[in-house]
Parts: C-alpha cells; sequence; structure tokens
C-alpha cells in the first residue's frame, strides 16, 4: 500500500497510510503514516463499534497536518487489549492462510450468481471493464 | 508522533511490535518461493503538503483488505492486481469481504475496520471531512511482485484518484 502512496504522491494528492505492520511501513516508507497497534483485519478499528472507529479516524486524520517530515508516523494512542497475548499469537502462532486460488473467492453463493447473472441494473455497482475482473 | 528514524529506534529497542516481515518471510520459503524481497525504500518519500483544510478538502479512500460490493466479481488469491470502484453512497450491507490472509470474521460482520466508509460519511456528516470522492477504490493486496504493484496496479488507481478530483487520500491495508 505504501508503494501505492508514494506513486500517488508523486502525482500531486496529499497521502496518509493507516497501517497496523510497523516494520513494513517502515521499509515501503509512505510520505505519511498513522500506526494502530491492533491485531491485522482491524486495520480502522473494531467491529460495532463507531463510536471507536470514528476516534481513530479522527486521530488519524489529524497527521495529514501533523506530520511535517517526509516518512514520519504517527504512532495512534489505542491498545486492542491490556492482555499482550495477540502479539504471541500473530508472531508464533499457526499460518491460518488460504491457498492462492486464482479465480474470484465469493464471500456467498449468492454473490457469485449475482455477479455472473449480467443483471446489474438493480444493483448501482461499477461494472466497467476494471471491476468486472 | 515519531520520524522514521525514532520509530525505528523504539521498535528495536523495546520489541514491543509484531515483526511481520519475518513471519511473511518464513511462508514464502515454506511456500516454496524465492526468498522474499521487500520494497525497501531508503529514498526520501515524495511530499505534496495539503493544500487546504480537510474540512475543505475532497477526500479518496483507497483499501486492500478485498472489499467488493455484491454483483461484482470478487477478487482472487494469486497475485490479483484488479481493483474495483465501490460507490460512496453504497449500502453497507452490500459490501462483501474475501481475503487469504487475515481472518475475515469481523470484516463481514462490519465492514467499518478494513474499509471505513460508515465512518467517513460520518465525518462528512459533521463537517470534519469536506467531501468524499464518488468512488472508494478497493484491491486484493498480497501480491507477491512489487514491481506488478508498481508498473500495473498504482498508476492505474493514481489515475483513476486523479480524474476523481481529489485533494487528499487515506490509504487502508490490511
Amino acid at each position: 500500500m505504501g508503494l501505492i502512496a508514494r506513486h500517488a504522491e508523486a502525482a500531486g494528492i496529499t497521502t496518509l497510510c493507516m497501517t497496523s505492520a510497523l516494520d513494513i511501513t517502515r521499509a515501503v516508507n509512505p510520505p505519511r503514516a498513522a500506526f494502530l497497534d491492533y491485531p491485522l483485519g482491524h486495520t480502522t478499528g473494531k467491529p460495532g463499534q463507531p463510536a471507536l472507529q470514528r476516534q481513530i479516524l479522527l486521530e488519524a486524520l489529524e497527521a495529514f497536518t501533523s506530520l511535517e517530515e517526509p516518512g514520519s508516523i504517527k504512532i495512534l494512542p489505542f491498545q486492542w487489549s491490556e492482555d499482550l497475548t495477540w502479539k504471541a499469537t500473530a508472531q508464533m502462532g499457526n499460518d491460518d492462510r488460504i491457498s492462492r486460488y486464482d479465480t474470484p473467492q465469493y464471500q456467498t453463493e449468492g454473490d457469485r450468481l449475482r455477479a455472473e447473472s449480467g443483471d446489474f441494473s438493480a444493483l448501482r455497482v461499477c461494472r466497467c471493464s476494471v471491476c468486472a475482473g | 508522533m515519531l520520524s522514521y528514524a525514532s520509530a525505528k529506534t523504539i521498535h528495536a529497542r523495546k520489541k514491543m511490535y509484531v515483526d511481520y516481515m519475518n513471519r511473511i518471510e518464513k511462508k514464502y520459503v515454506s511456500l516454496g518461493y524465492q526468498p522474499y524481497r521487500w520494497a525497501v525504500n531508503e529514498a526520501r518519500p515524495p511530499w505534496q503538503p495539503l493544500r487546504k483544510p480537510l474540512s475543505r478538502c475532497r477526500l479518496g479512500l483507497v483499501a486492500s483488505g478485498g472489499i467488493y460490493v455484491t454483483g461484482q466479481v470478487a477478487f482472487h488469491y494469486k497475485d490479483d492486481t484488479s481493483f474495483r470502484a465501490i460507490p460512496r453512497e453504497v449500502e453497507t450491507e452490500n459490501l462483501r469481504a474475501t481475503h487469504f490472509a487475515y481472518d475475515l470474521t469481523d470484516a463481514r460482520r462490519d465492514p467499518n475496520v478494513v474499509f471505513p466508509i460508515d465512518t467517513l460519511r460520518r465525518l462528512v456528516e459533521e463537517g470534519i471531512v469536506g467531501e468524499l470522492a464518488d468512488h472508494a477504490y478497493t484491491f486484493m493486496g498480497g501480491i507477491y511482485s512489487a514491481r506488478q504493484v508498481r508498473e500495473l496496479l498504482a498508476p492505474g488507481l493514481t489515475e483513476r484518484l486523479l480524474s476523481e478530483k481529489i485533494d487528499a487520500l487515506l490509504l487502508v491495508p490490511v
């Protein structure tokens, strides 16, 4: 994602990268970053907690103006839990990644049918050649 | 707030953050791939200061959590360099998440954990953010080749973002 941020910033767009992987972000070195020390899959908050999600984004968006040195990272003041065992699991636990299929992986069978039916009139979704896959 | 250098120092001293690079390197080796070469950019990043307050900015959103809208073709898991355009007024219940590399339970319960669309719409209502671009853009991530990201995905996305006339861009990886 940092590579895309660098590309967009070079094109004149001010960018801010959220991240929950500090080491990767440091290496890729995007213009601005905001680090949330949460387990992967929660880069902008916890599920069903809109007030917390709002607080996290407010703290993050502040970095658009407060970071003045290219490559700076703002450490966001949030902690996933008092208990830090999630970090040990993330570092040492079993790797549960799924195999790398090269066919579309739908969340539901209904999604597959909708995408394959070709009837998109009821759906206000982008079906340009890029989005149609 | 930390500079690049001081963040590195703290990381090394306290060992308090998860070392994902080490973990992912081991994974690729176990899959029989060549040892992974990380994109490391020592060079100073490009820099475009915000031209106006956020409350007057048109903000773009790019996210790599594998989010699509039902009706769109879902992402696949092997070096998928395609992306999807998601209308800013999308119904949250029509959002889906698919990905090979993270636990999807929470993203499927509430996409805002990796695609903060409701949060951003609320900040627009509150006047904290000026407005959102017509579309957010999503992709899969986990693309093995940094070259493919640099030569295919990044230019393609940037072209779309420029056509959205945005002032600022929030990027949300997983």
